[in-house]
Formats: C-alpha cells, sequence, structure tokens
C-alpha cells in the first residue's frame, strides 16, 4: 500500500514543479504579438514573391507593423489593397516607383546568328552547358524559356522570335526571371528610365556585326549624342547611369545603327507579338 | 578465366565498346593545316595570359602565353607562322572566348627546335612543378587539369601510391589504348621519373581487360627495363566508369575518396597514360605539350584512325583528313560519347584535352522517348558516386537546387550512367548538370 502512496505522491509533486514553471514561464517568457501582424499578413497577396527585399509576406508584415517601411513597398498588391493596409495601420501609404524586369538582347529568331541546332533538355540553362545551345553569341538570349518559367505572376510571354516579353503591368520587379536567366540577360529597373540597352554582347564592330542584326557593335554614337556623363562605354557595351549626368532623351538612340540602344516607354520589344504560354510550367 | 579475377568499383553501367574500328590501327601523324587557334583557356582554372602580338612570328613550340595562376598552364606554338589575331575565338564549349590564332608558315620545315634533355633529378621539388607548368602539361584524359598542380604536393601530405590510369572507359577512344601499345617505353620513363620524383612506394597502371595488347605491351617493357616490384600492371574488368579517378582509386585498392577529397587524401596520385608518355618527352627531349593523341571514328566518319593531331587544329581539317564526314551525319561530339561534348561548329580547334572526336549518325544521336519516372532504381544502382540521381533530377526540374545540395548534387561527376541506364528516357544527369551549374553560379554571387 505504501508503494502506491509514494509514486502518486511523487506523481503528484512532479506535476505540481513542472505546472509552477510552466505558470511562471507563461507569466514571464510570454511574447506579446501584435495582433495586427496576423491582419496585415492576411492583406498582402501571399506570393512570398521577395521583390520587396524580404523574405517572404510575413517578414513584410513585421516591418509594416513595426513602421520600418510604408504599404506601397509590396508591388504585388492592388492600390486598394495598399490603402487598406494603410489605413488599418494609421500610416501614409507611401510611393514607390514602379520597377519592371528589363531584358539585355534582342536577338532571337533569324536575328541572332544559329551555328547548329539545339535538341536535349528543353532549358536555357542546360542548352548553355551544351556549347551554348548552337547560338553563335555566347551572350545573348537563348529562348528556351527558362524565365518565362520562373515568373509566378504570369508577366512574361515567349514571342514569335522567341524572346520574352515582360508584360509590365503584370511584373511585380520580384527579380526571379533575374535569378532563372543563365545569361543574366534581366535586370530590374525603375520604369521610368527609358534608355534600354538590348545587348550584352561585349565585341566591338565587325566582330559584333557578323554574330547578330541587332547587336551592340560599340560605335559609342548613344554616348556622343546623350547628356554628358549619361551614358559611358565600358567593355564594348554602353552603360547608361542615370546619378552621373542627365536628362535622358529619346536623341541618343537616334543614330544607333543597330538599334541595340532603345528608347522604351512602357513594354519592351513593342510590335513584336507576345504570347503567355500557361500550360508551361513544373513539377516534382 | 582472368576476367573472373579481375578488380573493379561498385556500381558502373556496361556501355557496348564500339572500340574494333580504331583500336588495331597504328597512329599517324596528322599534316599541318595553314590556321590554329589556341584558346587561352583550354585547361582547367584559370585563362593563360597570351606573351604575342598580332603580326609576331612564332617558331613551333615557342611560348606563347603563360599561366594566367597557379592552377592554369603554359601555351605553345603548334607551328612555325605568323600571328594572326588576338581576340574571340570559337571554344568547342560553344562561347567565343580569348584565342591566339596563327597562320602556319608554308616555307617552314616545322623542325622541332626544343632544349634537349632536363636533368631531372638534379631539379628542387618546386623546380620540378615549375618544369611541368612551363611544359603546358595536363591531364591527357580529357578533364585537361594543369598536371604541375597535381605535384605540388602540399606540407603534410604524401604520396605513396602512383596510380596510372589505362581504363580508357569511354566507347570508341582508344587514344590511350594506342599510347600504351605504340609507346610503353615512354609511359614507363614517365613513370619512372615522376615516381622517383615524388618518392613514391609502387606504382600501378590499371588498365581494363578489352585492352590485352597494352597489358602485354607494359608488362614485357617492364620485364626488360624496369625490372622492378613496385611498379606492376594491374587488369580491370571493363566497367564504366572506371576511368575517373575515385572509380580507379577503389577499383585497385578498395579504398574510398572521401565525398569531396581528392585521391591525395588517401595518399593516392592519379595520372593518365598519357600523360605519363608527355612527362616523359619533357624530361628526355625538352619537348612542350603541343601535339596530342585523337581517336577519330564513329560511324559517320569515313575513315577511322588514330591521329597525332597538333593542338589548335580545326576540327573541320582533322574531319576531313579523314575522308570527311558521311551524309547521314547528324552530330559531331568532342571526347568520349558518354561525357564528350556536342559541338556547335566545327571550326572549333582541338584542344590538349580532346581524346576524340566521333561523328554519330541518326540512330546514335537520336534523343530518347521521355517518359515519367517509374522509380525503378536503375540510375541508383548505375551511380559509382552512390547518389540518388532520379531525387535529384526532379528537384533539378523543379528549380529546388538548394534541396539538391543536401542530396549531395556536387559529389556528381556528370558520368552519365544514370542516363544511360534510365528506362524512361528521363536526361537525369543533364538535369543535374542544370542544377549543378545553377548552385555554383550562387556560390560566386
Amino acid at each position: 500500500m505504501s508503494n502506491l502512496a509514494t509514486a502518486a505522491a511523487i506523481m503528484a509533486g512532479l506535476g505540481l514543479f513542472f505546472g509552477t514553471v510552466l505558470a511562471l514561464a507563461y507569466r514571464f517568457l510570454r511574447v506579446v504579438e501584435d495582433p495586427r501582424l496576423d491582419v496585415v499578413e492576411e492583406m498582402l497577396p501571399g506570393s512570398n514573391c521577395g521583390a520587396c527585399g524580404e523574405p517572404g509576406c510575413r517578414g513584410l508584415a513585421e516591418k509594416l507593423v513595426g513602421g520600418k517601411v510604408l504599404p506601397s513597398k509590396c508591388t504585388v498588391s492592388s492600390p486598394e489593397g495598399i490603402d487598406a493596409i494603410a489605413e488599418l495601420l494609421g500610416v501614409d501609404a507611401g510611393e514607390e516607383e514602379k520597377r519592371v524586369a528589363r531584358l539585355h538582347c534582342a536577338g532571337g529568331l533569324g536575328r541572332a546568328l544559329q551555328v547548329a541546332a539545339y535538341e536535349g533538355h528543353e532549358s536555357c540553362r542546360a542548352a548553355h552547358l551544351v556549347g551554348g545551345g548552337g547560338l553563335e553569341c555566347s551572350w545573348g538570349c537563348l529562348g528556351l524559356a527558362d524565365c518565362e518559367v520562373s515568373c509566378d505572376f504570369d508577366a512574361i510571354g515567349m514571342n514569335t522570335l522567341k524572346l520574352p516579353v515582360v508584360d509590365v503591368e503584370k511584373c511585380t520587379a520580384c527579380g526571379d526571371c533575374v535569378d532563372a536567366c543563365p545569361r543574366d540577360l534581366f535586370d530590374i529597373q525603375p520604369l521610368s528610365h527609358n534608355l534600354i540597352v538590348q545587348c550584352s554582347a561585349p565585341l566591338a564592330a565587325d566582330e559584333a556585326r557578323r554574330i547578330c542584326k541587332v547587336v551592340c557593335d560599340a560605335c559609342g554614337r548613344c554616348a556622343q549624342d546623350a547628356a554628358p556623363g549619361l551614358i559611358r562605354m565600358e567593355n564594348n557595351l554602353p552603360i547608361v547611369d542615370y546619378s552621373a549626368g542627365g536628362p535622358a532623351a529619346a536623341e541618343a538612340t537616334s543614330r544607333c545603327p543597330t538599334g541595340a540602344i532603345q528608347w522604351v516607354v512602357g513594354g519592351q520589344l513593342a510590335g513584336l507579338a507576345g504570347g503567355g504560354d500557361a500550360s508551361r510550367s513544373s513539377h516534382v | 578465366m582472368i576476367g573472373a579475377l579481375a578488380r573493379s568499383f561498385r556500381h558502373g553501367i556496361h556501355p557496348e565498346g564500339h572500340k574494333e574500328d580504331t583500336e588495331h590501327l597504328s597512329v599517324e601523324r596528322m599534316p599541318f593545316v595553314d590556321r590554329y587557334v589556341m584558346p587561352l583557356s583550354q585547361h582547367a582554372g584559370a585563362p593563360s595570359r597570351p606573351l604575342v602580338k598580332v603580326g609576331d612570328q612564332v617558331q613551333r613550340a615557342q611560348v606563347i602565353a603563360e599561366p594566367g595562376g597557379f592552377i592554369s598552364t603554359t601555351l605553345h606554338s603548334p607551328v612555325t607562322g605568323t600571328v594572326r589575331a588576338l581576340g574571340p575565338g570559337h571554344h568547342p564549349g560553344g562561347k567565343l572566348v580569348d584565342a591566339i590564332e596563327i597562320e602556319a608558315d608554308p616555307f617552314s620545315t616545322q623542325r622541332l627546335a626544343v632544349g634537349g634533355a632536363i636533368p631531372w633529378r638534379d631539379l628542387t621539388d618546386d623546380e620540378f612543378v615549375e618544369h611541368v607548368q612551363r611544359a603546358g602539361l595536363v591531364g591527357m584524359g580529357g578533364a585537361a587539369f594543369p598536371t604541375h598542380v597535381k605535384y605540388k604536393v602540399p606540407k603534410g601530405k604524401r604520396v605513396r601510391r602512383l596510380l596510372v590510369n589505362g581504363c580508357e572507359c569511354e566507347p570508341y577512344l582508344t587514344a590511350d589504348h594506342r599510347t600504351m601499345v605504340e609507346r610503353p617505353r615512354e609511359v614507363l620513363r614517365g613513370i619512372e621519373i615522376l615516381a622517383t620524383r615524388l618518392a613514391v612506394e609502387e606504382t600501378v597502371i590499371g588498365v581494363e581487360l578489352n585492352k590485352a595488347d597494352a597489358v602485354e605491351a607494359l608488362e614485357r617493357e617492364i620485364a626488360e627495363r624496369l625490372p622492378d616490384p613496385s611498379v606492376r600492371v594491374v587488369p580491370l574488368k571493363v566497367k564504366y566508369p572506371q576511368g575517373a579517378e575515385k572509380m580507379l582509386v577503389e577499383a585497385v585498392y578498395d579504398i574510398e575518396v572521401p565525398a569531396g577529397g581528392l585521391p591525395l587524401d588517401v595518399e593516392i596520385l592519379v595520372n593518365n597514360v598519357g600523360t605519363m608518355a608527355a612527362l616523359a618527352d619533357c624530361f628526355d627531349h625538352g619537348r612542350p605539350l603541343i601535339e596530342r593523341i585523337v581517336t577519330v571514328a564513329g560511324p559517320g566518319i569515313e575513315r577511322p584512325a588514330n591521329l597525332l593531331v597538333p593542338v589548335g587544329t580545326p576540327v573541320r581539317a582533322v574531319l576531313d583528313h579523314c575522308g570527311g564526314l558521311r551524309p547521314e551525319t547528324r552530330e559531331v561530339v568532342m571526347g568520349g560519347p558518354m561525357m564528350g561534348m556536342p559541338l556547335a561548329s566545327l571550326d572549333v580547334p582541338v584542344l590538349k584535352g580532346t581524346s576524340g572526336l566521333l561523328a554519330f549518325t541518326e540512330a546514335e544521336a537520336r534523343l530518347a522517348n521521355e517518359y515519367t519516372c517509374i522509380r525503378c532504381g536503375r540510375c541508383g544502382e548505375a551511380c559509382p558516386q552512390f547518389l540518388n540521381p532520379s531525387r535529384l533530377s526532379r528537384l533539378a526540374r523543379a528549380g529546388r537546387y538548394e534541396e539538391m545540395e543536401e542530396y549531395f548534387a556536387t559529389d556528381c561527376m556528370e558520368c552519365g550512367s544514370c542516363s544511360f541506364a534510365c528506362p524512361s528516357g528521363i536526361p537525369v544527369v543533364q538535369l543535374i548538370r542544370v542544377g549543378k551549374q545553377a548552385i555554383r553560379e550562387k556560390k560566386a554571387k
């Protein structure tokens, strides 16, 4: 009988002890979470795209509630959604410049020299590893749509030249296409930056013109015609540096012999029919 | 009977050898052509730095580019002639890379004027390594890793065993085979030099059993000239990829090289038989690496051959010398059919690491119809690194590259056994390569 009593006493004692510890922990180690955090996260798009620079929507929600950033940091939400968050938090919606992905190549089918036909796994990265996919230009777009597949917002479609066309309305500047392209042909720029160099080949003159019809052959005319300092030639390519000069004007592109530098308003590659192919997707 | 006793590694595959067309053909010299292209990066590591200008006259075997770092090597002119261009040139990898273009002088005798024997016994260790680098030696098996780097044994490490690779496990290729049959003396001389310099305890030449004449030639040479019990030939079962360093170490010694490590970590140094012969040429005759044996074969080739080709010779010229391509040719591959690189242009040059040029027709080059993975596990049974290729390829297809690292994607040596074994025709190794490239890119950022 006494064995039973001892066991019961020990169990009761242990229960009491751990109960006290838990009660104390609840009292002193409690984390008070702002109830608005969950609400704000719920109001964000939940795509975890990373365009705001945070690892995901929860990260942005924390910063928003903490007052570190303004709601317009989220480039995916609609203006109404932004306003709703601003209203909830009682802050200004803020103004964020619209940024989009820009492609630095225009040498698609019939424009860039092809030396062989690529057969195999249909991916730019795979083709890039095998003889550059038959494209003579080592820097140009391979046209196998890795960027299109990577885009979570269906903002990229391949046009008839097998070049990706970015829908600036849908583009959230998340940067997935920048990472997906094995040739680093995308970058994220403010939509207001109209001077776009649509070539990445560091070649000059005949060497360049041999491989592509819309190549930059490093003649340097755009640099001469632009406002002083705005465009500089580096590694046989024009670099547009808005911090070094301005204002930018369409005249800089007027004497370009190949059309490699373009004054772009809105979407790139205008006039070359686009068209998304939603059937392309990836899964394990 | 020997076959049953012969050693090998675990896993791997048994592709058809297809070596019958060239394995009995003696090596012939490729005549000089009028134009040579020397890409500055035709070895693993940093590109070489050019030492010549456009218009310079160069002698055959003259140094035209110096190493761009320690893991880099010297380039020599393959001919006497004139430097015609310095700029972007075709590389077999499909990229335009910096290259030196040399026009051969048609009035030159192309006589090789080199320094003569180097007293290798009297050199310090660093001088020895420097001489090997100055001779432009790279691994002749295909990877073209600068040879001198292997000879620079880091402090605290030592090489106890020298393993000479005469497997040539890739189908079609017979360059190493012919080297062993025709130049056993040079192979053993190279071994003598290296074994003495590194003071190794024993040397093993691993040769696959489909090269019985090579085993015989080497054994005869050992018996006659080097009656030394520390050098022996070990016959190995025919299996792919036995010529990979880690697989060869496992086949011969039953030792596993640690993941991410080198054979040096188990005190072994692996060199190709061709590299050994080149080493003998370097120290006995002062001859740098300016030419190599290339197997030209495959069903699309008019006249298969083993050719001694000056490095830098355009592939088109080599194929023309062999009667050109048959009309049904679909694809030309540089290297072996398993790990070689399909060429996008025939204007690319033969490089120091080019072991073969293979022309394939529709029958060989056709892509298999792809079906879904049926989880049969044959890729896993084939993988010599004991990875899970099926899982890796599915992760790669989904772009989940970080997870691939957790499944040891970086240990994959891209031998292609998984793709070969896959009954669903899935391009397994291609997918893994995509993932590995993405991982590398991420690390570089």
